[in-house]
């Protein structure tokens, strides 16, 4: 039978010459990931076991993002429980505040995600490492527990859709504006169960930064997960990145998807998502006069180097509108020492804007940018959900890193294509 | 297993907000949850469910914010087995890993009403509308979730199965 990728990396982990969609599946994982919120219940599950070790010290990643550094002292409690836990089993992958980042930014970086490997993650955006070719899903706290200690979870094999991409985005429209434009087209339970399967030879035109951002948000749509064919780009990342050989897999010339959809990259315009959907897309020539208190550029969908790179590049030289809060936070210590070399944290400075450490903060509604009652922030983040960022009447505007940056400058939700008349 | 209850019916897009509301989450105390599951969409949920009954819905059960929560208050208040045309993909899995046997039948849930006597067979994925004597088919669970849902959840079936 006939295979997409996502069936093929799974059937490989199952030990089974193939696997069909529906069957429920046993695998064996390269990475079991938990944070700050998750892993401190499953830690709890774990000791059900009785086990005195992890299945294996150097495939569980432990990341403090949520809520650190320590919020309250809830916060405390819980980053505590985590860190006593990595400390005791031995845990490898444990990334204290001082080496740290947002999880799914870390991984990849870190060189521990490969193409062809297996992950899950008790955190939904576990799916953003199908950049590189893995099939990484999320899952819940029981699931990361059991994996911890047996280095295997069950799987429903999904069916797919395929996104076949031609052609290449226009200057200032990036892959958040692909994959809003893919939300808004099918719904936020248009990929349900299934995997999102990106081909094409509009894929090389794709950074791997906009491919992260892509399949970050491949859960937004309900999917499984994102998953892209590996070429030369997500190579030269592996490369520079990972010890490891990477396992390559294709879909099958036949494999069955259940719907396939052909996207011009080149059509794609700045697209935006109003409160309080994903799915609630608009494209810049439509979103009219949207005024907005806060603007709020990183997160794991958009916090990395190429991100901030277009966000610098809008704000040199100009400065940010006095009534905008604007807050950017690179995704890891790397990239912020990265932005600082390049002199990005001095643009944004002299801009008016405020960099954070790296940490989750404002995205969950966390710390470092809560919003009030009836404000309005536009946000590089990926969930625009009823109270995401704060008062349960405050709004969430989803857009790129350059739409967000040239709203700053407007405070009002602008066009980065018409920047130089900003 | 086999198991055989009475139904109640629900619509589309229940959320796991309204299977178990958030103001209640200050507990992980399966009995208390329980008390209060399907409470904002039907009061009298927790007083009439009976041990074995059956929870009967449309597409993307379990969609929203899927903590372990939900499937637990379903099950600890006594639901045998809950059949929807769709779930929201990690409530599935959360049902499964604590022991709620669920099955996915768009047939099923368009010949079942409310307060229907309906049975499964869960090895040959058999669903019966005892009252209307009906029957529907789903795919039956393989050995291994059958086994899970039956030794009460993952963590028990990995510490025998896997671990042994
Ligand atoms: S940045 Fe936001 S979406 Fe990403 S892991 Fe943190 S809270 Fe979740």
């Amino acid at each position: 039978m006939s295979m997409t990728m996502s069936q093929k990396i799974l059937a490989a982990h199952a030990g089974l010459a193939e696997v069909r969609p529906g069957q429920l599946i046993m695998a064996n994982l390269d990475l079991v990931l938990g944070n700050d919120i998750t892993a401190p219940v499953a830690i709890n599950e774990f000791a059900k076991f009785g086990l005195s070790e992890v299945f294996d010290k150097a495939k569980i990643a432990l990341v403090p993002d949520h809520f650190t550094p320590n919020k309250d002292i809830k916060a405390a409690q819980q980053c505590k429980q985590m860190r006593e836990f990595a400390y005791s089993k031995g845990i490898e992958n444990y990334f204290e505040i001082g080496e740290m980042g947002i999880e799914h930014a870390l991984l990849p970086e870190q060189g521990l995600v490969n193409a062809g490997d297996l992950i899950i993650g008790a955190d939904s955006h576990t799916c953003t490492y199908g950049a590189l070719g893995a099939f990484s899903t999320g899952v819940g706290s029981s699931d990361m527990a059991g994996a911890m200690a047996t280095g295997k979870a069950w799987f429903k094999v999904p069916s797919a859709l395929k996104f076949h991409l031609t052609g290449s985005l226009s200057p200032w429209v990036s892959g958040k504006d692909l994959i809003l434009h893919i939300i808004g087209l099918i719904g936020v339970d248009g990929a349900l169960y299934k995997s999102m399967e990106f081909v094409g030879e509009g894929v090389a035109s794709l950074n791997i930064d906009d491919r992260f951002t892509v399949c970050n948000m491949a859960i937004e749509a309900g999917a499984k997960n994102g998953i892209f064919g590996v070429d030369e780009i997500a190579l030269a990342y592996l490369k520079e990145h990972h010890q490891g050989s990477p396992k390559i897999y294709e879909a099958d010339s036949d494999a069955h998807y259940d719907a396939i959809y052909e996207i011009d990259l080149s059509q794609i315009r700045p697209t935006v998502a109003f409160p309080h959907l994903p799915s609630n897309t608009r494209t810049i020539d439509e979103v009219g006069e949207i005024e907005v208190d806060q603007v709020v550029i990183g997160s794991c969908t958009n916090g990395r180097i190429s991100d901030l790179r277009v966000a610098a590049k809008i704000l040199k030289g100009r400065r940010v509108n006095r009534k905008v809060r604007t807050i950017i936070f690179p995704a890891t210590q790397r990239i912020y020492l990265q932005a600082m070399e390049e002199g990005l944290l001095r643009t944004f400075v002299e801009a008016g804007a405020i960099v954070s450490t790296p940490t989750c903060g404002p995205c969950l509604g966390g710390h470092m940018g809560i919003l009030a009652e009836g404000e309005r922030a536009v946000a590089t983040t990926n969930r625009n959900f009823v109270g995401r960022m704060g008062h349960p009447k405050s709004e969430v505007y989803l857009a790129s890193p350059a739409v967000a940056a040239a709203s700053a400058l407007t405070g009002r939700i602008s066009n980065p294509e018409k920047v130089e008349e900003l | 297993m086999k198991i055989e209850g009475k139904v109640f019916k629900y619509g589309s897009n229940v959320d796991t907000d309204v299977i178990i509301p958030a103001r209640y989450l200050n507990t992980s105390d399966a009995k208390e949850l329980a008390s209060h599951c399907m409470e904002d969409i039907d009061a009298t949920f927790a007083q009439k469910v009976e041990p074995g009954d059956l929870i009967v819905a449309e597409d993307n059960f379990g969609c929203g914010s899927s903590r372990e929560h939900a499937p637990l208050a379903i099950k600890t208040a006594g639901v045998s087995c809950v059949i929807a045309a769709s779930f929201a993909r990690i409530f599935y899995r959360n049902s499964i890993n604590i022991g709620l046997p669920i099955l996915e039948s768009p047939e099923a849930v368009k010949g079942i009403k409310n307060g229907d006597v309906v049975s499964v067979d869960f090895s040959q994925g058999v669903i019966t509308n005892e009252t209307t004597g009906e029957k529907f088919n789903s795919e039956p669970f393989p050995p291994f979730i059958q086994e899970m849902v039956a030794k009460d959840g993952l963590i028990n079936y990995l510490k025998e199965e896997v671990l042994g």
